[in-house]
């Protein structure tokens, strides 16, 4: 009996071995574990055993048992895993092919620009001003020190509607404006973006429409100094940290004194075509503002002083990204537009 | 302005200072140096000769045989194809390995069989503009005076070794336009002194009163009028110096008497005119308006018709000159002419101007009274003029002037205190640096304390208050010396808007969207200034547009936002998806400022979704931008109040188009471009949305406060109704919502059909309706004694029965 048992025991673990998937593996289980399994029928056998044989025939019996369990068991869950791998290799997939695209637009270059700089002058404690872009010639021209046959009104050609209202030159009149809000009490912190026109033919550097984005600060004791700290500050953090500021002076009639302020190339002043050789690269026009506009725009002009400032958003995004052509900032080409949705 | 280097030498000290380094340097004391020019630079071996021999070329017509002494041992062989050229001149001559502008290199040559070792130059191949060649020498080579010898350099002689600058003026620096005010403008940054001539013509016994009245009509317009009178002038032309001075300067030689007053003019910036004084007509110069209507000849050859506010200067009875802008041709100075009156006047700049765009003759002359000439002049430019008519053209000049009228040449006081001057430049400057800078600049000044006052003189009119002199005082000083600080005192936060910030949040939502900022141009053409608005009013048109495209005042974004699609589509990008946020100008009527509004709009054409290899293409539809819309109403937190109804406005499908409404309010349209102007504008399907963008950010919202999230389950019901295919499906989930009440947490159309399975005029749709109560679990009786409700309402109201 004790010799069935073990011819019983490796014939299945020789099955078990050999089952190729699961239902094999149980047909083996059922063969030789089930009830009318041929284990099953030794136990059954066991009463013609004497008292002294039967407990270690029991004993053998369920050794046998264990061990074709414990194979069987260890077989299924080699089976297992060869059954998941089989099905994740059926799954597997190109993961060289395109995924399923997202779609995301982003900003105009100007817009891009508009921002940054208003971000960076919000958190130098300033506020942004918007105001009409058909303007009263008001406060387009006369508050700003431009009374009607002055000589300065020949540099901004105007398109004008009437003899009173024209498409606003420059986003000064939004100063005047909120000027005039204060009621002569400052301070006055402001940046003002905006649309502006001039009477120009549209070509690679010149469009009848484009952009200016001006600051003014009015203050008591705000001197030419302030200007040149804040416009260094607004350089470096616009065109990186090892650039300069210079300071030419120039006239316009809202300012006095006036200048034109360059920033310094990037070519570290070695000279290239960008700077045409001379190392710095006019930016913005600025100055104290003149006493006779904070007069006009209620401002006590011998106890509050000011600073303007402004530029070109076209201007700074043809440097800063080297775009040649200022018609395309107006064409929306895609091919174009999808260039600044990235994220520097 | 064009400053020559050699000329400006005769005022001020320029030894030590580079051209460059002095455009440089006026440029970082305020007047911008555009550029340096350098004519000999790109010039060389170029030499005076002398025309010894001139024959015919024996084997061309045209071309002469020349033997030329360059001072050297031997004469050479030149060839010459000018006409004037002859023996007995003194030339240019580029020797064989010269250059000449345009890297144009000299090598002998064989010209027909003749050997030419070299070349007789004209102006215009020495680099001079022809615009400024003396006529004489516009067709041919140049002759040199008799005062040159052969070898010598050419360049030097013609003085075109100098170095010209050319200043940009801005307005206020009018008194940069003659070469004394340049020349004190470097005095002062270079800490040197002014030379100035100091005229003083020799005059005869006869008076010039004798010889000539003057009186002034119009003192308003002309306060002061002064001439002298030369006689026996020898007309020819003025010495080489003079000449080539003139070029460089930028204005053409003509003759002596002529030059001289355009020198004068340069020197001085005080405009002089020399009439003919025996074609004058008269012994009277009167000054007045011209009468309108008044036809009057210039000197150029045309009638000019003028009107009464042009001033004139007559001879009593007739124009013969038009006042600071051109003289007549009846007085013109000409080869014949023997006595010359010279004048020399203040006229009024806007009468000036007026003539000069009346008649479009802007010169240098009218440029300068335009902006102002110094008062301080008028008499030192006339004595001027007379004393090198008398040097250069041999003339006798009278004695006296005779003066008209009179002018304020008293200089104005300005001042300002020491601490003025710091607190707004941001310095610490010391008295003694200040009273320095302006004795560099020749200003008189008084010292009271902390008080200086400083004598303006009148040649710098644009200095009247205390901040010119802190400008004066700044750039000289130099802007670099200036420290950086930050404003100081009290200091607010800075940041957007509630306003300013939603329209960053409507940019970057549409922009996640898929959609590409678009900026377009606010001006356009009639036809489209009013299409697809909003609101159409009459609109704006500009008083002298640039063009037929350019000439209106858009009253709606859409028109240029479809133009930027369709030259997105003809460029083999099909599928756009472009916004743009700007504003639209509403007409408020004649003198008053428009309306303007901040409309947001898009357009989206071809494909919304495309991912090829897995066969996934979705064009885009209505559905897509009014989900769009939607979702931009659900980010902005207001998304239950837009309501969508069916319309059919100008420029869209009648079909396939909605105005957009906030609660009852209409604030906008979304809709499929009109097929047949999709055509137009060659495009295929195209679906549009405008909305009025500050409507929809300054709209009334609640606070945001949280919602718990549901503690107990909800029970979802499906329904499939079938009503009247005109019956929207917004109309069936309102009375859905009523019926529904508090319970009813969601309505969601699934699925809408109409078609084979249908009866005709039939259509089902399908919603997925959701309850629930924050409180407790809801039973299924409760459920459905709710959902019997809204079944009801919804056959009674709508006629719609459940799907078999
Ligand atoms: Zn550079």
């Amino acid at each position: 009996m004790e010799e069935q048992l073990k011819q019983l025991q490796a014939e299945a673990l020789e099955k078990v071995a050999a089952a190729a998937n699961l239902k094999e593996l149980n047909d083996v289980r059922v063969a030789y574990l089930g009830k009318k399994g041929p284990v099953t029928e030794v136990l059954k056998g066991m009463g013609k055993l004497s008292a002294e044989e039967r407990p270690k025939m029991g004993a053998l019996v369920n050794v046998v048992r264990e061990d074709i369990t414990k194979a069987i068991e260890e077989k299924q869950v080699t089976l297992e895993v060869a059954a998941i791998e089989e099905q994740l290799a059926k799954e597997s997939i190109d993961v060289t092919l395109p995924g399923r695209p997202v779609k995301a637009g982003g900003h105009h270059p100007l817009t891009r620009i508009t921002e940054e700089i208003e971000d960076l002058f919000i958190g130098m404690g300033y506020t942004i001003a918007e105001g009409p872009e058909v303007e009263q010639d008001y406060y387009n021209f006369e508050a700003l020190n431009l009374p009607k046959g002055h000589p300065a009104r020949d540099m901004q050609d105007t398109f004008y509607i009437t003899s009173e209202l024209l498409m606003r030159t420059h986003t000064s009149p939004v100063q005047v404006r909120t000027m005039l809000k204060h009621a002569g009490k400052g301070p006055v912190k402001i940046i003002c973006p905006g649309k502006v026109y001039r009477r120009d033919s549209d070509d690679a550097t010149h469009s009848h429409q484009f952009n200016q984005i001006e600051g003014l600060v009015v203050g008591e004791n705000i001197r030419m100094s302030d200007l040149k700290g804040t416009l260094d500050a607004f350089a470096k953090k616009m065109f990186g940290a090892d650039r300069e500021i210079r300071l030419r002076p120039s006239f316009f009639p809202f300012t006095e004194p006036s200048v034109e302020v360059d920033v310094s190339c990037m070519c570290g002043g070695k000279g290239c075509s960008i700077c045409k050789g001379t190392g710095w690269i006019e930016v913005l026009g600025a100055g104290m503002v003149h006493p006779n506009v904070l007069e006009m725009a209620g401002f006590d002009s011998t106890k509050y002083s000011g600073f303007a400032f402004g530029m070109g958003q076209e201007r700074i995004a043809m440097l800063k990204y080297g775009i040649d052509d200022i018609r395309h900032f107006y064409t929306n080409d895609l091919r174009f537009l999808q260039q600044f949705s990235v994220h520097e | 302005m064009f400053v020559s280097y050699k000329w400006l030498e005769q005022y001020v000290d320029l030894s030590g200072v580079t051209p460059q380094e002095l455009a440089e340097k006026i440029t970082r004391a305020g007047i911008e140096v555009e550029g340096v020019e350098t004519p000999a630079s790109e010039m060389k071996n170029i030499v005076v000769g002398y025309v010894q021999s001139r024959e015919q070329h024996p084997n061309a017509d045209k071309l002469s045989k020349c033997l030329v002494d360059v001072g050297e041992e031997e004469p050479v062989q030149i060839i010459c194809g000018a006409k004037n050229v002859d023996a007995g001149q003194y030339v240019a001559v580029a020797k064989t390995g010269a250059v000449l502008p345009g890297n144009f290199k000299i090598k002998r040559a064989k010209l027909r069989g003749e050997e030419s070792n070299g070349m007789i130059c004209s102006l215009s191949e020495l680099g001079i503009e022809s615009r400024l060649t003396p006529k004489e020498y516009a067709e041919g080579i140049f002759n040199f005076p008799n005062d040159v010898t052969p070898g010598e350099d050419a360049l030097a002689a013609l003085n075109r070794d100098d170095a010209i600058l050319e200043l940009s003026l801005t307005p206020n620096r009018s008194d940069a336009l003659s070469m004394i005010g340049v020349a004190y403008e470097v005095a002062a940054i270079l800490g040197r002194d002014v030379k100035l001539p100091q005229p003083n013509p020799a005059e005869s016994t006869e008076k010039a009163a004798d010889s000539i009245q003057i009186r002034i009509d119009a003192p308003e317009d002309n306060p002061l009028y002064i001439a002298r009178v030369v006689k026996n002038v020898k007309i020819g032309p003025s010495p080489l110096w003079m000449q080539t001075f003139l070029m460089n300067a930028g204005v053409r030689p003509h003759n002596n008497v002529v030059d001289i007053t355009n020198y004068v003019l340069m020197e001085y910036g005080q405009p002089l005119h020399a009439f003919d004084l025996d074609r004058l007509g008269s012994n009277e110069i009167v000054v007045r308006r011209a009468d309108e209507d008044e036809k009057f000849v210039t000197l150029d050859d045309t009638e000019r018709t003028l009107s009464a506010d042009q001033l004139v200067i007559t001879n009593g009875k007739e124009p013969v000159a038009l006042a600071g802008v051109m003289g007549g041709a009846n007085s013109e100075v000409h080869e014949g002419t023997v006595n010359v009156l010279i004048e020399s006047a203040y006229f009024d700049g806007q009468i000036v101007r007026t003539a000069s765009k009346a008649h479009g003759l802007r010169s240098e002359a009218s440029a300068r009274f335009e902006k102002g000439v110094d008062p301080a002049r008028v008499q030192a430019a006339c004595d001027r003029a007379a004393e090198l008519m008398a040097e250069l053209a041999g003339g006798t000049v009278l004695s006296g002037s005779v003066v008209a009228g009179e002018l304020n040449v008293e200089p104005k006081k300005v001042s300002i205190t020491l601490e003025r001057l710091n607190t707004r430049l941001g310095t610490d400057l010391q008295m003694g640096g200040v009273e320095d800078i302006f004795r560099r600049l020749q200003f008189d000044t008084e010292t009271n304390g902390n008080e200086i006052t400083v004598t303006v003189p009148t040649r710098r009119s644009d200095i009247t208050i205390p901040e010119d002199l802190t400008e004066e005082v700044a750039r000289l000083y130099g802007y670099d010396h200036i420290p950086l600080t930050l404003p100081e005192g009290e200091s607010q936060p800075g940041g957007l808007s509630p306003y300013q910030l939603g329209r960053r949040v409507v940019r970057r939502y549409l922009e996640g969207a898929g959609f590409n900022q678009a900026v377009t141009y606010s001006l356009t053409s009639e036809k489209r200034a009013a299409q697809f608005a909003l609101e159409v009013r009459q609109p704006v048109a500009l008083a002298m547009p640039m063009s037929e495209e350019r000439a209106y005042l858009r009253e709606s974004l859409l028109p240029h936002l479809i133009e930027a699609a369709a030259y997105n589509n003809a460029r083999q990008m099909a599928s756009a998806a472009l916004y743009e946020t700007g504003s639209v100008y509403l007409n408020e009527g004649e003198n008053v400022q428009p309306k303007e509004e901040e409309r947001l709009a898009g357009v989206i054409t071809g494909m919304w979704h495309e991912h090829l290899w897995q066969g996934e293409k979705k064009a885009a539809d209505f559905f897509t931008v009014k989900g769009i819309v939607e979702g931009l109403a659900a980010r902005i937190g207001l998304a239950d109040r837009l309501t969508f109804q069916k319309s059919a406005p100008e420029g869209f499908h009648p079909g396939r188009t909605a105005e957009v409404l906030l609660d009852a309010e209409p604030i906008g349209v979304v809709g499929q471009l009109h097929p047949s102007l999709a055509k137009e504008m060659d495009l295929k399907e195209a679906y549009l949305f405008e909305l009025k963008l500050d409507m929809l950010l300054n709209a009334d919202r609640e606070d945001l406060s949280y919602v718990p999230i549901p503690r107990f389950p909800s029970i979802g019901r499906d329904i499939a109704l079938v009503v009247e295919s005109t019956v929207e499906a917004a109309s069936l989930e309102t009375v859905i919502k009523q019926a529904g009440g508090s319970l009813l947490t969601s309505v969601r159309v699934f699925d809408v059909y109409e078609g084979e399975r249908m009866e005709e005029g039939k259509k089902s749709v399908a919603f997925a309706l959701t309850y629930a109560d924050p409180e407790k679990t809801l039973t299924d009786e409760e459920v459905t004694a709710v959902h019997e409700k809204v079944l009801a309402a919804l056959k009674e109201q709508a006629g719609a029965e459940l799907r078999a």
